[in-house]
């Protein structure tokens, strides 16, 4: 019994020295965006890395995921004879969910991964100290750029993301249930209001922070070699997963309730 | 000068430096010898502001490094640098831009005249035509040398250097040996030389202290180490197996 709230005592502390630490990097993250000098070159760079890198796998899996969308609403609208109904459900579904969840988990496994383990190994060889012996603070050269980068590339991404889900879901919808091409468009147009998509919107630009904050926090703290850069890598993408899981949960909750 | 006041680290439950005092005067070549892991990195990570001591203070030129805030840090990064064990070289960067990192950064001057800067500091550690090579291309000891070229670029007025001779060659580290020479000649800057490498600590020291459990238990000219009577000295110059730092207390 000792040991076990030993164990759950260890765990909780853990818990909030990562979410402390977390915050902190957060917070001198948010003071050097704004110190000068800001170096554009380093967050087009970043943002192309991330962003635009970013677009054949996006591309691949909004546009699946919009085909299987279509096809599993299909077989209970098909019941109903409601198909026409295809069209909202997949533009609602993919706009305020799917859309910014899949496209932050897909960014949080490729650039999160990346970025941790560029950092790390950049920690274990003592690169990160080196900077600050050449008078330049890890957080403004390492952490701003990505942090500013993810922040805006993430909601480009899932708009495009919703578009091509949409493309995926008329697709189908058109070809192989017999909805009109018109019909389909005007439906899903129809359905769509501002508040869907902004939401949405709002959710990647969390889920941007929270990839940005957990990739660069856990390469700032990888030690140990070789090693301590995959487990770092592994845990940044584990947490960023399950932290954009939880986020979901919470603004869900929030934009039902008060918007 | 470089003034250490029984500064005192510990990590976890091992007391890395304990009470430690050490003065290295301006121009002086200070070389720190002492077992691997005994914390000779650790202290060079003190004086250059990496680490923050536990107790005690760094000064330097008066200035005590734990109490500079981020802009005089910052001043302070500008006349100490620090030559990284491995290179510590940014592998995303060529070698010209990682030699002419702080001047692309901080420095007004255009492209054209930081390049001249890096070719000028490439050529005091006799490195040529390697600019356009990124990192991944070098060898360990030239790896050294465009860590030793970055940090000559913004003419510092004092070179920590941490292992300078580990892992290469004897030709290269002598070499390197020459270079630290040189530079302590050429531009009068104040080193410390961190090394357990006892030929390299002779070649380049005016003083040598050695580090052990923590503390300076003794520090001379290279001659009066080289001829010491103390025990634990006697044992790491000379490399034996057995005597009082390999032996157990008691036994």
């Amino acid at each position: 019994m000792k040991d076990y709230l030993l164990n759950i005592g260890r765990s909780t502390t853990t818990f909030f020295i990562y979410i402390g630490g977390l915050t902190r990097l957060g917070l001198e993250t948010l003071f050097w965006t704004f110190a000068p000098p800001i170096k554009r070159n380093r967050i087009f760079e970043q943002a192309k890395k991330i962003g635009v890198d970013s677009l054949p796998v996006v591309s691949l899996v909004g546009l699946f995921i919009g085909i299987i969308l279509a096809l599993q609403t299909a077989y209970l609208m098909k019941k109903l004879s409601s198909e026409i109904y295809i069209a909202s459900i997949i533009a609602l579904s993919l706009t305020r969910e799917l859309g910014p969840v899949l496209t932050a988990l897909i960014v949080a496994g490729r650039s999160g991964a990346a970025i941790t383990a560029e950092i790390g190994t950049m920690t274990v060889t003592e690169q990160v100290d080196a900077l600050e012996t050449l008078a330049t603070n890890p957080v403004k050269y390492l952490v701003v750029p990505r942090f500013i980068s993810l922040i805006f590339m993430l909601p480009i991404l899932t708009a495009y993301a919703n578009l091509i889900g949409i493309f995926g879901g008329y697709l189908i919808g058109v070809n192989r249930l017999n909805i009109s091409s018109s019909m389909y468009i005007t439906t899903t147009f129809h359905t769509l209001v501002n508040k869907d998509i902004v939401t949405g919107l709002i959710k990647a630009v969390f889920f941007g922070v929270i990839i940005a904050l957990i990739a660069c926090y856990e390469g700032l703290n990888t030690k140990g070699g070789a090693e301590g850069v995959g487990k770092s890598t592994t845990k940044s993408v584990v947490t960023s997963f399950i932290f954009i899981i939880i986020a979901d949960c919470f603004f869900t909750a929030l934009f039902y309730f008060f918007f | 000068m470089i003034e250490i006041k029984g500064i005192s680290k510990r990590f976890n439950d091992y007391l890395v430096l304990d009470s430690l005092d050490l003065k290295v005067e301006t121009g002086e070549t200070k070389v720190i010898i002492g077992r691997s892991g005994c914390g000779k990195s650790v202290l060079l990570k003190h004086i250059v502001g990496l680490l923050q001591p536990d107790s005690g203070s760094v000064l330097v030129d008066g200035q005590d490094v734990s109490k500079l805030d981020d802009k005089k840090m910052s001043q302070f990064h500008m006349k100490i640098a620090m030559v990284f064990q491995g290179g510590a070289l940014f592998d995303s960067l060529s070698v010209w831009e990682n030699v002419g990192f702080v001047l692309r950064e901080y420095s007004t001057l255009k492209e054209k005249e930081i390049r001249e800067r890096v070719k000028e500091s490439l050529s005091l550690v006799n490195m040529y035509n390697v600019e356009d090579k990124m990192p991944a291309e070098l060898s360990g000891g030239m790896k050294k040398r465009v860590a030793l070229a970055r940090a000559l670029c913004i003419r510092p007025q004092i070179i920590l250097y941490d292992e300078p001779t580990t892992g290469v060659d004897p030709i290269t580290a002598d070499a390197i040996n020459v270079l630290i020479d040189d530079l302590h000649d050429k531009l009068k800057v104040t080193s410390i030389v961190v090394t357990h490498d006892m030929r390299s600590a002779y070649k380049v020291a005016d003083k040598i202290a050695m580090l052990y459990q923590g503390k300076i238990i003794a520090q001379g000219t290279p001659d009066e180490i080289r001829y010491t009577h103390d025990s634990v000295v006697r044992q790491f110059i000379t490399g034996a197996a057995y005597g009082p730092i390999t032996t157990p207390v008691g036994i």
